[in-house]
């Protein structure tokens, strides 16, 4: 493999980790929708890399999907479904961003460490790639945490499905990652459709899901 | 392609599920999908005159013939229950002809999932099914539409999600440990192909893979302490889905667990998965045992108990060893085929007594003998009392444990314990003392519930030799 290979590579992916950044203090959910879709387009340049210097085809497939299912269709119906419910102009802030991010820092330091500890044996592109693609998830999971919006939850997890993706791709020749990809696909679709089917805050009246935690354990 | 046993198990619920999805009337669709169950029952049992071909993506082999014709019977089962169970659901006004069709085609959709994830032979193909199986039940989870289904749901969606995601970043990662042995491409992710060469992956990438599937495929059997979506979910979706859920759904979970358990098993470097299960099962016996007697649902009370138990077979299967793996899959076993009665009667009593809170439900067996007998025979033999099934299964477990590690067998002992005395304690108001609530006579079938309980009680009367050796193996398998 050449050296701009790898290095365009692991430019990629350690963008995507700058955007999980980006997302973690984003408080607006206007904001937070269009860094999401930058990240989305950064994880379809990504594939897209991954496709060419792997030369596996299908790969572009996943990348496509990335492109306009994630980068495009999604942030626009979550964009209009925001201003549907009427919660665009909502702030959305739980834990302090110095907290935030901090613990953000805390777990990508922990997903070098491990990673690069645990996959020395494989080539360095997969290695740096697999860190990268933990940290991805980790902080999509610490940004659905932190977050108490229904919109921002599934935000963050699509950002650590992401990273999934990520991983999936940089592990040379997997199998079966199309397919995954679809079906995480579905998921968020699902997920995104739930948002509105289950209609929230028609019957909470709030996206706030403390709302939905006060009925949490018995009903007295 | 042939016609055999594995096809038969995956078209018949994808085809029923298909012809349920349009046609129209609520007593045809309930009679179809008792018949498309009953069928995939009996193409699962053809599984041992004939075993099917292993291929790249499917496998039939003595551990998952097991979990399959156990899977399928309590389909059946449950299909039966809950074609008289919905008639009244219908009448009442929760359930519309159009969420009904829905329901019905979901329950064959998550049949053939689950079937798939069981017959997995790929362990990417093992993720997607269970994914499916998640959004499935997800998706009858919420389907009164109620404040509190639609919270259960959205909890439940959350949580499995993030559990199905960790599972896969460990199946990557488990791909990655087999690549530089077993090359590049599909074999690197066909079970039957890693474990033969498990020997030689990387054992830190394998001991991490392990981690990260513990916790995603943990999250989906209800180990605590990531259960939370467990109980929503059960008491809030409709009482044949928490029959399935508890008896079915957490068991292909295990089932997953303990194929990547096998996989480890097979390498020596690698970090021994045992200890790990056996203290996520112990905290989840003791934290569910503490849980049940402050319960004030019903249903939401089996559910703990379902946490419980799941607790127990993980740590059977924690422990290891020829005895402790038998205990765990006759323990598995028995508490699909009791709890799964046990929901069947708590479904009747909440549709007798409209209500599922605890405090409303009083001397059942004044007003509804059959049923209140059922349900305390259920509870009986759930809470491990002799001499029905699930007391022979906890002995065995306890007293494996004891002569291998016994300060664990005392926390188990401890939990055990607990469990009974708060399940002895809320059953005691339900069944006996003043009736209270309303009186409707209750008017789904009895037949499953009682159908379930005479096996667990023949079960603990006597095995046939011919079980007990079919257990040995799939033990002796398990390692």
């Amino acid at each position: 493999m050449s050296r701009i290979d790898f290095d365009v590579a692991h430019l990629l992916a350690g963008t995507l980790v700058l955007i999980s950044f980006l997302e973690l203090y984003q408080d607006r959910l206007y904001a937070l929708l269009n860094v999401y879709a930058l990240h989305a387009l950064v994880l379809a340049a990504s594939v897209a890399w991954q496709a060419l210097i792997q030369d596996a085809p299908h790969l572009y497939v996943t990348a496509g999907i990335a492109l306009v299912f994630k980068a495009i269709v999604i942030p626009v119906a979550l964009h209009r479904m925001i201003v549907r419910l009427g919660i665009h102009r909502e702030i959305d802030e739980v834990v302090g961003i110095g907290f935030t991010m901090l613990a953000g820092m805390g777990l990508v330091a922990l997903s070098m460490v491990v990673m690069l500890r645990v996959t020395h044996n494989a080539d360095p592109l997969a290695q740096e790639d697999l860190a990268f693609a933990l940290a991805v998830v980790l902080l999509g999971l610490l940004m659905m945490v932190t977050r108490f919006n229904a919109v921002s939850q599934v935000i963050g997890f699509m950002s650590l499905e992401n990273g999934l993706v990520l991983a999936a791709t940089g592990a040379k020749g997997m199998p079966l990652v199309v397919e995954i990809s679809v079906a995480f696909s579905i998921l968020i679709a699902f997920i995104v459709i739930g948002v509105f089917l289950f209609r929230i805050r028609e019957r909470f009246d709030t996206v706030d899901v403390q709302a939905l935690d006060q009925f949490r354990g018995e009903r007295r | 392609m042939t016609i055999d046993a594995l096809t038969g198990v995956l078209f018949i619920p994808a085809l029923a599920a298909a012809l349920l999805a349009v046609l129209p009337g609520y007593r045809m669709t309930a009679r179809l999908n008792v018949a498309a169950t009953t069928l995939t029952f009996l193409c699962a049992l053809s599984m041992f005159v004939r075993r099917p071909p292993t291929g790249a993506y499917l496998l039939v082999d003595d551990l998952n013939a097991t979990f399959i014709v156990l899977t399928t019977f309590v389909g059946f089962t449950t299909s039966v229950f809950s074609a008289s169970y919905i008639a009244h659901e219908l009448e009442t006004g929760r359930l519309t002809p159009p969420f009904l069709r829905f329901y019905h085609a979901m329950y064959q959709v998550l049949m053939f999932a689950m079937n798939l994830a069981l017959v997995a032979n790929n362990i990417g193909l093992m993720w997607v099914a269970i994914e499916m199986a998640t959004l499935t039940t997800v998706l009858m989870v919420g389907i009164y539409r109620t404040h509190e289904a639609l919270e259960a749901a959205w909890k439940y969606f959350i949580l499995g999600s993030v559990g199905i995601a960790l599972a896969l970043f460990g199946t990557i990662l488990i791909y990655m440990a087999a690549r530089p042995v077993v090359g590049e491409g599909l074999d690197a992710m066909v079970w039957t192909v890693l474990v033969k060469r498990a020997g030689g992956f990387d054992p830190a990438l394998l001991n991490l893979a392990f981690i990260f599937l513990l916790l995603g495929y943990g999250t989906k059997v209800g180990l605590a302490p990531l259960h939370a979506w467990l109980p929503d979910a059960h008491a809030e979706g409709p009482t044949p889905i928490s029959a399935v859920l508890s008896g079915l759904l957490l068991n292909v979970a295990l089932y997953a667990l303990l194929r990547f358990k096998m996989l480890l098993a097979t390498n020596a470097d690698a970090l021994a998965p045992g200890p790990l299960m056996v203290t996520l099962g112990l905290i989840s016996l003791v934290f569910a045992a503490f849980m049940l007697y402050r319960r004030r649902d019903i249903k939401r009370m089996f559910a703990y108990s379902s946490i419980e138990h799941m607790g127990i077979i993980t740590f059977a299967f924690g422990m290891g060893g020829p005895i402790a793996n038998f205990a765990g899959l006759l323990h598995m076993t028995m508490h699909s085929l009791t709890k799964s009665a046990i929901f069947f009667a708590v479904g009747n009593v909440a549709q007798a007594k409209g209500t599922q809170r605890i405090a409303d439900i009083g001397g059942l067996t004044e007003t509804h003998p059959t049923l209140g007998w059922g349900l305390i025979l259920g509870v009986v033999a759930i809470a491990g009392l002799p001499p029905l099934g699930i007391f022979m299964s906890e002995f065995l477990v306890v007293s494996s444990t004891f002569a291998r590690a016994p300060a664990l067998a005392i926390i188990l002992v401890f939990g055990l314990l607990v469990g009974l005395a708060g399940l002895f304690l809320r059953i005691n108001g339900i069944a006996f003392g003043e009736p209270r609530g309303p009186n409707a006579t209750a008017q789904a079938s009895y037949v499953p519930m009682f159908a379930h309980l005479a096996i667990v009680f023949a079960a603990g009367i006597y095995m046939p030799p011919a079980l007990v050796a079919w257990f040995h193996n799939v033990a002796g398998l398990l390692g």
